[in-house]
């Protein structure tokens, strides 16, 4: 299965033996003042510099959220990735909870975005679906519903496969245009979370060999060392059918661990893209 | 082993979360003549401050937190319907939910366990908490204090949702708001009509013993 992202000018595809889609999560004010302010304020120089810092540590998709509290993110969002896309060629992932801001943003991008996020809620689907149709995005869909996110990953996996029939049935949205989201969890909190979290990876992959990507930085929120459980929770995900994170690519630990584990499951032919970067650091050392 | 003894061991032990030896110690405390107050007072809670405190430097990660919590909660079990007879007032009671539409609750159950830890009694409401689900549990616990969490800049909206529900169902002024989570400022707190805001969850614990305070005295005043 392979996922086609696109901007005007570069194309991105998830998928089988392809990289690892390494979304860059970093253009995001959750959790910073100062960035809020900003935005508050309409000043987006800040989102310029993120960008530069994800693209330099090697994102292939970027992941734009504005959602500043107090400011009007419906038209952040619609600047913010025209902004994006006149810095950079890579394909954006438009990151909202806010249909409407999820409308403007895909308004104003150009190419083939990915759209964060739809959760299995009814009222979601049917606000949020026709949006992607209509733009012919590809769309992350979460299998939590009104009621629970569900622990059990077996319970996770029909509601998968009721987003994949509500996607491709009621509003024609192509297979391979799903992603799903098999929800990572903190470890922190409770150390069997993680583990469902990879069995349900592996029954979505089994069962209908869709991309997936996920949040790779909840798996480690709370704890010490988080580059050292990050870097061997995405390698453990990939083996098991993970095709993508959303993670912050200015670690270069995690950056490294999933391009290792490329390597290691075949999808870097001969370690091209390996050495190669170990060239580019060489080079970058040298000055 | 005396008095003071077991005091230190039973603030030993609830510091590093070991449920079952904070409930032998805790009868044990009880056994040998130690009042539920000074069981509580002078060494559970004096831990779990010290355990709020080392999490705020970062000397402690959240699963310390939660095993803590845990263990005090153990011993408050056998402690509450003894420090019901006594008579001991409760600090206060406190409905706690994160807001419809918002799963996480890490930092809510954080707070949860910091209040506890203080001797509030505290009603947890879970997640995906709706405005309606708030009402109904005030008019049931009648709290001094409900408070409202989000992680998520889409939810935060839901708290003005929730105010707006208690002054519908005239219970505004008869319950102090606070407001709290990842991306909640003063500021946001302020603008949506909430009486408090704390940053953490020891910050909340000051926050609300103070509102309480205040309001008590306002009442008698």
């Amino acid at each position: 299965m392979q996922t086609v992202l696109r901007s005007a000018s570069r194309e991105v595809v998830i998928g089988d033996g392809q990289p690892f889609c390494i979304i860059g999560e970093r253009i995001n004010p959750t959790g910073r003042k100062i960035f809020q302010e900003q935005l508050r304020a309409g000043d987006l120089s800040r989102v310029e510099i993120d960008v530069a810092e994800q693209v330099a540590g090697g994102a292939m998709v970027l992941d734009v959220n504005m959602g500043a509290p107090l400011a009007d993110e419906v038209e952040l969002l619609s600047k913010a990735v025209k902004l994006v896309q006149s810095i950079t060629d890579l394909p954006i992932c438009i990151d909202s909870s806010v249909i409407d801001a999820l409308a403007a943003g895909l308004e104003a991008y150009e190419g083939k975005a990915l759209v964060n996020s739809v959760t299995a809620e009814e009222e979601r689907l049917d606000a949020i679906l026709p949006l992607v149709k209509h733009h012919g995005a590809a769309i992350i869909m979460l299998p939590n519903d009104e009621e629970e996110i569900p622990e059990d990953p077996k319970r996770r996996l029909e509601l998968a496969g009721r987003l994949v029939d509500v996607a491709t049935g009621r509003y024609g949205i192509p297979i391979e245009d799903i992603v799903i989201d098999p929800l990572a969890m903190p470890i922190g909190a409770d150390t069997t979370l993680v583990s469902k979290t990879l069995e349900t990876i592996h029954l979505v992959k089994e069962r209908f060999g869709l991309n997936m990507t996920l949040g790779a930085s909840n798996v480690s929120f709370g704890m010490p060392d988080r580059a050292g459980i990050g870097s061997a929770f995405l390698p453990m995900a990939a083996t098991l059918g993970l095709t993508s994170a959303i993670m912050d690519a200015r670690s270069p630990a995690l950056v490294q661990a999933v391009k290792a584990a490329d390597l290691l499951l075949d999808h870097d032919p001969w370690g091209a893209g390996w050495i190669a970067a170990h060239r580019a650091k060489q080079a970058a050392s040298l000055g | 082993m005396n008095r003071d003894e077991l005091l230190k061991v039973l603030y030993d032990e609830t510091l590093v979360g070991n449920a079952p030896r904070v409930l032998e110690l805790t009868n044990e405390g009880l056994g040998m003549g130690l009042g539920p107050e000074e069981l509580l007072f002078d060494s559970l809670i004096p831990s779990l401050e010290e355990v709020g405190a080392r999490f705020e430097r970062g000397d402690f990660f959240v699963p310390e937190m939660l095993i803590a919590g845990k263990a005090m909660s153990g011993a408050l079990e056998i402690l509450r319907p003894l420090l019901a007879e006594t008579g001991a007032e409760s600090v206060g009671t406190f409905v706690m939910g994160t807001v419809k539409g918002d799963v996480h609750d890490i930092g809510k159950n954080l707070v949860n366990i910091m209040l506890e830890g203080a001797g509030f009694h505290v009603i947890d409401l879970g997640v995906q908490v709706s405005p309606e689900k708030f009402v109904a549990a005030i008019e049931e616990h009648q709290p001094d204090i409900v408070g409202f969490s989000a992680f998520l800049t889409t939810t935060m909206p839901m708290f003005k949702a929730n105010i707006n529900a208690l002054e519908k169902a005239g219970l505004r002024k008869k319950v102090i708001v606070m407001v709290g989570g990842a991306p909640v400022t003063q500021e946001y707190a302020d603008a949506v009509g909430a009486d408090g805001y704390a940053a953490d969850a020891s910050a909340a614990v000051a926050r609300a013993k103070d509102l309480i305070a205040r309001r008590r005295a306002a009442s008698v005043a």
